[in-house]
């Protein structure tokens, strides 16, 4: 606990506010988007909004693996799971993802549906060993970081030689996403929106390391900072983008340095890319169809993938129509502009994807942040 | 007493579905195990009621079913719980908890060895709070259909009369105490659980709190508007709940929440919030300012309220929010928990 102490001093964040105000400069807007989100989450639990000045606006992205996975993929795995010789191991915060029409993996599971929440990947390969017979089929999820731990499964199932475990994959990468959100054309009833810099995730840096993003510096002329998810990380990462758009900068700067280097892990990089490959298109809740921002399983893998082994055919559903994730996972609107926020839309009752993690803006700002907009409401 | 066929085989034996089947052998299992843990002149004459006197005041009567897994964890089990959660439940009314019920519902198979520390560990917190086991039901599951064991109890205490703790009492102003350390249950019960195993000291706080109380209601009488245990849902959802009936919010402050960095640190691990970890020998107690500095003091004289907090105070609000002021300068709702607690993923 020590350290995490040194990185949410009370007055070393003071000091940094008092910096942040006094390097901004208030004739012009800064806007930028923290990507991941366990950087929305920091933000939304340690209130540092209210220690930026209004000049200074974060825009949540759309870096939360449980936020972007589209209801198809959920139907998917819900049919999978409804099947008897199938046991199917997820994380815990897929449980309550909405799928088409209220489904949801919680629910198949109390109608009946062998699912079991697990907490590593190791957990599913136990699973398969205590159930010979059964089809084990781990749904994996998530970045750059939890791609390296379905590897080791993948791996550990070729060693104990476990014929009865798979793998529903649905791990996909950052960059490309950021790139999608950079080029999107104005885009019908959305509209576009203007980002002066990104806060990179750490945790997917700690494995692909920094160099990926020397890309959107130097393309699009935005500034990058690689920043941890204590509260001081992000301020000081702020700090460091208003001095680069200050000084008309835009360089990979690397605020993270005590677990981040330029290459990143070298070793997770390679077993990754020795099992898996790019996916020509993937579907993303918000975002659409991104090329090549997902992953699959290599041929010479395709025993351990659920999508071959176990003949699971695409679905695509569309969301609620009143749904504005799409809007809100890139920044244009606000959680409090889509119509359904609070009333029908709760963490309780997700209606879309930014409601169901606690990374998500809408479930971040309805949980931590809404007495603010009481507070504008009663200010204006 | 009456002779039994066979004996107990505490060591070695197990539950088997004859001992919840209204035969000798439940009766031996009654008598032979629960009688002898719980030890007193009303179950002794082994009537299916007890019949008891009460003494002048209201009386207050609370039930609660534990199903917690796993069964034995550091700092308690099932049992020592069972009897802490409705002591505290009673002693919430500022009243002195008298006798309590204890049901059992068993599953086939459970050990036997178990069973014994489990009914020892009760009637030991019973004793020590205080109370009796007058009553209870023993009844014996097929396996598979009960988690090993579910225990229900059931208790009665007495209020003095013009000592009315209730949840709709607490007004503008009024300040926010609790009586220690928040989630140390919650974690500890974590700790054992399979798949989540870490390494951590912290032992569940499970205690009961009636003598607590009765020194703080001596030491702030009619200033305490309410209290109340911060259990599943933990200090979040209780504070909740009181602003609605209450119809106010709170302002809390989070440097003054006594939280043990061991349990920040699994929460931290977890993605869980402290605040919203159970706890089971906590108080939360809403009290008027002029009360507090004498009932603070009551609290932290007691070996239960050592490291007691004034964590912060009601407020006017028609939202009902509990808000909060960061250890790190910032402002943020608690809110209700959403759904079960599920660690995050990344
Ligand atoms: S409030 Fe709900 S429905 Fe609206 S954008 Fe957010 S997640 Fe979608």
């Amino acid at each position: 606990m020590k350290y995490a102490d040194e990185f949410r001093d009370k007055e070393i964040a003071l000091g940094l506010a008092k910096a942040i105000r006094a390097e901004a400069d208030p004739q012009k807007l800064y806007r930028f988007m923290e990507f991941c989100g366990g950087h929305t989450h920091a933000i939304s639990r340690y209130g540092l909004e209210d220690m930026l000045p209004k000049n200074v606006r974060m825009i949540h992205g759309p870096g939360c693996p449980v936020c972007v996975l589209p209801a198809g993929r959920i139907d998917m795995a819900i049919r999978l799971a409804e099947r008897p010789d199938v046991i199917l191991c997820v994380y815990g915060d897929l449980m309550r993802v909405p799928g088409s029409q209220g489904a949801s993996l919680l629910k198949a599971k109390a109608r009946g549906a062998d699912i079991r929440m697990v907490y590593s990947t190791i957990d599913a390969i136990r699973i398969a060993q205590d159930n010979a017979g059964r089809e084990v089929v781990f749904f994996a999820i998530g970045f750059e970081t939890t791609t390296p731990p379905t590897a080791v499964m993948i791996r550990l199932a070729q060693k104990k030689q476990l014929e009865n475990v798979t793998v529903f994959c649905n791990h996909v990468l950052t960059p490309p996403a950021m790139q999608n959100i950079l080029e999107s054309p104005d885009i019908r009833n959305i509209g576009r929106i203007e980002i002066d810099g990104f806060v990179g995730p750490a945790h997917v840096s700690t494995i692909i390391g920094t160099a990926p993003y020397e890309f959107f510096a130097e393309e699009f002329g935005k500034p990058v900072v690689i920043a941890g998810f204590e509260p001081l990380d992000m301020m000081q990462a702020i700090l460091m983008l208003v001095r680069q758009v200050n000084e008309d900068r835009h360089e990979v700067e690397n605020q993270y340095s005590r677990a981040v280097n330029r290459d990143g892990n070298l070793r997770a990089k390679e077993e990754v890319s020795d099992i898996f490959e790019l996916r020509d298109q993937f579907e993303w809740r918000g975002l659409g169809q991104v090329p090549y921002s997902g992953l699959k399983l290599k041929r010479a893998y395709a025993i351990y993938d659920a999508e071959l082994r176990c003949d699971m055919h695409e679905l695509r559903v569309d969301d609620n129509p009143a749904c504005e994730c799409g809007a809100i996972l890139r920044g244009v609107k606000k959680p409090v502009d889509c119509k359904l926020f609070g009333t029908v839309c709760t963490p309780e009752t997700p209606m879309g994807s930014c409601m169901v993690s606690s990374e998500g803006g809408c479930a971040a700002h309805w949980t931590y942040g809404r007495f603010r907009d009481h507070q504008q409401r009663r200010v204006s | 007493m009456k002779a039994y066929q066979r004996k107990l085989d505490i060591r070695n034996g197990c539950v088997d579905l004859s001992h919840g089947s209204g035969g000798r052998a439940m009766a031996q299992l009654i008598s032979g195990l629960f009688h002898e843990a719980f030890g007193n002149e009303w179950l002794a004459r082994g009537n299916d009621q007890s019949a008891f006197d009460v003494g002048a005041g209201r009386m207050v009567m609370t039930t609660d079913g534990y199903v917690v897994s796993p069964l034995f964890f550091p700092g308690g089990n099932i049992g020592s719980l069972a009897v802490h959660g409705t002591v505290n439940d009673i002693a919430m009314a500022g009243a002195r908890p008298l006798y309590l019920s204890a049901s059992f519902i068993i599953e086939e198979g459970f050990r036997f060895a178990d069973l014994k520390m489990i009914a020892e560990s009760m009637g030991e917190a019973a004793r020590t709070a205080g109370v009796h086991i007058v009553t209870g039901d023993t009844k014996v599951v097929e396996r598979g259909k009960a988690d090993g064991l579910f225990i229900s109890t059931a208790g009665v205490g007495v209020v003095p009369h013009g000592l009315d703790l209730s949840a709709e009492n607490a007004r503008v102003g009024d300040r926010v105490l609790i009586s220690g350390t928040l989630g140390d249950h919650g974690v500890a019960i974590m700790s054992k659980r399979q798949n989540l195993a870490f390494e951590t000291e912290i032992v569940s706080d499970s205690a009961a709190l009636n003598d607590l109380v009765a020194k703080m209601v001596e030491a702030g009488g009619r200033g305490i508007r309410l209290m109340r245990d911060p259990t599943r849902g933990g200090l979040a959802a209780t504070l909740n709940e009181i602003a609605l009936q209450s119809d106010l919010g709170f302002h809390l402050r989070e440097e003054a929440i006594p939280v043990k960095p061991g349990v920040a640190a699994a929460c931290e691990l977890l993605g869980l919030d402290p605040l919203h970890v159970a706890n089971e020998g906590k108080l939360v107690a809403i009290l008027a300012p002029e009360n507090t500095a004498a009932v603070l003091a009551a609290m932290r004289a007691h070996p239960l309220g050592r490291d007691a907090a004034d964590i912060g105070e009601a407020v006017a609000d028609d939202h009902h929010f509990v808000q909060m002021a960061t250890s790190f300068g910032g402002g943020r709702i608690v809110d209700w928990l959403s759904g079960e607690q599920l660690p995050r993923i990344c």
